[in-house]
């Protein structure tokens, strides 16, 4: 089968993370757009006849390399896997997600087969049979729109999480599974010695519905409490600015802004962050933004769809009791 | 241990973006530059690793002869060498044009490490590092929040993020690392005047890409594989709401969950 849409789906801990069904969503409507079948891609270990669920998503054919070996991504035991997978599919394009694994494996991939990649894209768009893609330049101070060269196939693209709408087109379909020995090399130069989980399965920034993020006002790690309180009651991860996590009251992995992570969420509640160009660039695109400071003059309210002018040690805690009250 | 650092000078973070009147590109007129963050990390970690294992730094980058300013400013922070490669030819190139460039370089100098940013705050494109290595055929590690090496300098062990974790590797050498993390991880050290001043006798080498040995047809506009066909502003977000100043804390708060509720959704 040449032509035609492949997703690459990521397959972690005996399921599917939440990601690929928006990538494989995505990559049916690209698929319908072009005319063309949808295939995916599935590696990993433990995987059984699991990759039946994404023809829910409109996966005619779903590829399976079962592999101990790739239990844990690496480039170096992935991509030879699928370079040899997709020489095979010829697809004309490759969807993948921009999750950390996702955006190196993607990078990798587009070297190995030299062709191009568009990473984190935002939005894709059919014109006159070929994918557009846009995708966030200076951490969303612009959006580019890109074309491939028609040397360049597959169109390889990365999709940012939480952007893409999981639909289910199907509920009783089931997709076709093909499994194949997958070519992991037989010596590997990068070892994966350790994977470390936190506990209470933290959700990251990048794909969290909700985020609430403190900043300066904050005034010491001891306050951040009063934000985990309200994530928890909101279902949300807790964010921070970099002065936040410069003054060592949060981990970096908190960061949100344009040296930090960039995030979408539905909700992003800004709370004592005064609103540094930097930090905007990397929350501006959530869906909804609430932003709670003393200064009425913060630029953080120019991005605000709701402001609140108070001092947030008063307005935190009551706030926090009347989200109590309404989830009953 | 022979180390190579690659860096991207990249408009500050402080820039407000405007389109250039192509539409495609932007304007770069008062534009200040710098060194990108997560290449500074790199050049940090690098110091690291020389202080360690007594080895050498060279920096590597490509471009007009303004980046040199941010190699003498990575010679000041503590490495011993610069590479800039500047051919018009380059101008316009993708990741890959740019990556035949640096790899070239970087195979002349046959280092034991490659350190890089996992990503350039500009264009974003996150693929530099996997590209050189790909043209070197060394593996490579991504989001470096944590470097070691062994004593002997055989091996590196790094740690770098997962989506809620955190993953442990080893790898034999030579291998290329990306540096991911934040500027509260790496705190790179700043250039001390004494540095300042050595770093202008400090050698620093200009390279064309004939010098290089590459055709100045691999690389450059025509050779891309993506390109940009227009750029846009992010939409406008209709003028904020500032929640009724009359009420007191807690009508505030209740006014809030209603929006929350009713508008957003999501309680």
């Amino acid at each position: 089968m040449a032509g035609g849409v492949c997703v690459l789906t990521e397959f972690q801990d005996g399921d599917f993370r939440k990601v690929s069904y928006e990538v494989a969503s995505e990559g049916k409507r690209v698929a319908d757009a072009l005319g063309c079948d949808l295939c995916a891609v599935v590696l990993g270990s433990g995987i059984g006849d699991k990759a039946g669920v994404l023809g829910k998503y409109g996966v005619s054919r779903a590829i399976v390399a079962d592999d101990e070996r790739l239990a844990n991504y690496t480039a170096e035991a992935y991509v030879p896997v699928l370079s040899e997978i997709l020489k095979e599919l010829e697809p004309d394009v490759v969807l993948l997600p921009a999750s950390l694994n996702g955006k190196d494996l993607g990078a990798r991939l587009a070297a190995h087969l030299q062709t191009g990649l568009a990473m984190d894209c935002t939005e894709f768009k059919v014109e006159d049979g070929t994918i557009k893609a846009k995708r966030p330049l200076f951490a969303g101070k612009c959006f580019g729109w890109y074309e491939w060269d028609s040397s360049a196939r597959p169109q390889i693209a990365s999709c940012r999480p939480n952007v893409f709408e999981r639909t289910v087109v199907d509920e009783g379909a089931s997709a076709e599974i093909s499994a194949v020995t997958p070519a992991v090399p037989s010596e590997l130069k990068v070892q994966v010695v350790s994977v470390e989980k936190e506990e209470g399965g933290k959700i990251d920034l990048t794909e969290a519905e909700v985020i609430v993020s403190g900043g300066r006002g904050m005034k010491g790690p001891e306050n951040f409490k009063m934000l985990e309180e309200l994530a928890q009651l909101l279902g949300a991860a807790v964010g921070a600015s970099r002065a936040a996590v410069d003054a060592g009251w949060r981990p970096h992995s908190d960061q949100v802004g344009q040296t930090g992570k960039v995030v979408t969420p539905n909700l992003y509640i800004a709370v004592g962050i005064s609103g540094a160009i930097q930090h905007l660039a990397g929350m501006g695109s959530s869906k909804y933004i609430v932003a709670v400071n003393k200064d009425p003059d913060a630029p953080i309210f120019s991005k605000a769809d709701y402001g609140i002018v108070e001092d947030l040690f008063k307005f935190i805690p009551i706030f926090t009791e009347e989200v109590k009250k309404a989830k009953g | 241990m022979n180390i190579a650092v690659l860096i991207k000078q990249v408009p500050d973070t402080e820039t407000v973006i405007k389109i250039a009147d192509d539409g495609k590109s932007i304007k770069t007129d008062d534009i200040k530059w710098i060194m990108n963050p997560y290449d500074e990390y790199a050049v940090e970690a690098a110091l690291r690793l020389k202080e360690k294992t007594r080895g050498k730094v060279t920096i590597i980058s490509t471009g007009p002869q303004r980046v040199v300013e941010s190699i003498r400013t990575a010679l000041a922070m503590g490495a011993d060498e610069g590479v800039l490669v500047d051919d018009p030819a380059l101008e316009g190139s993708d990741v890959f044009g740019v990556a035949k460039a640096l790899a070239a370089v970087v195979k002349e100098l046959n280092p034991d490490v490659i350190l890089c940013g996992h990503r350039a705050v500009d264009y974003d494109e996150g693929q530099r590092g996997a590209a050189v290595a790909e043209m070197l055929g060394l593996p490579h590690i991504p989001f470096a929040v944590a470097i070691d090496v062994d004593d002997g300098a055989t091996k590196v062990k790094v740690d770098r993020p997962v989506e809620g974790g955190k993953m442990s590797l080893e790898a034999s050498l030579p291998v290329l690392i990306t540096l991911g993390g934040a500027h509260a991880i790496w705190n790179p050290r700043y250039a001390s005047l004494p540095g300042i001043m050595k770093a202008k006798k400090k050698p620093l080498a200009t390279k064309t890409l004939s010098d290089l040995g590459i055709d100045s047809s691999e690389v450059g506009p025509d050779a891309r594989k993506i390109r940009i066909i227009s750029m846009e502003m992010p939409p406008e977000r209709e003028p904020g709401k500032i929640i009724n100043g009359d009420l007191d804390t807690e009508g505030k708060a209740k006014e809030l969950v209603r929006v929350l509720k009713e508008e957003v959704k999501i309680l």
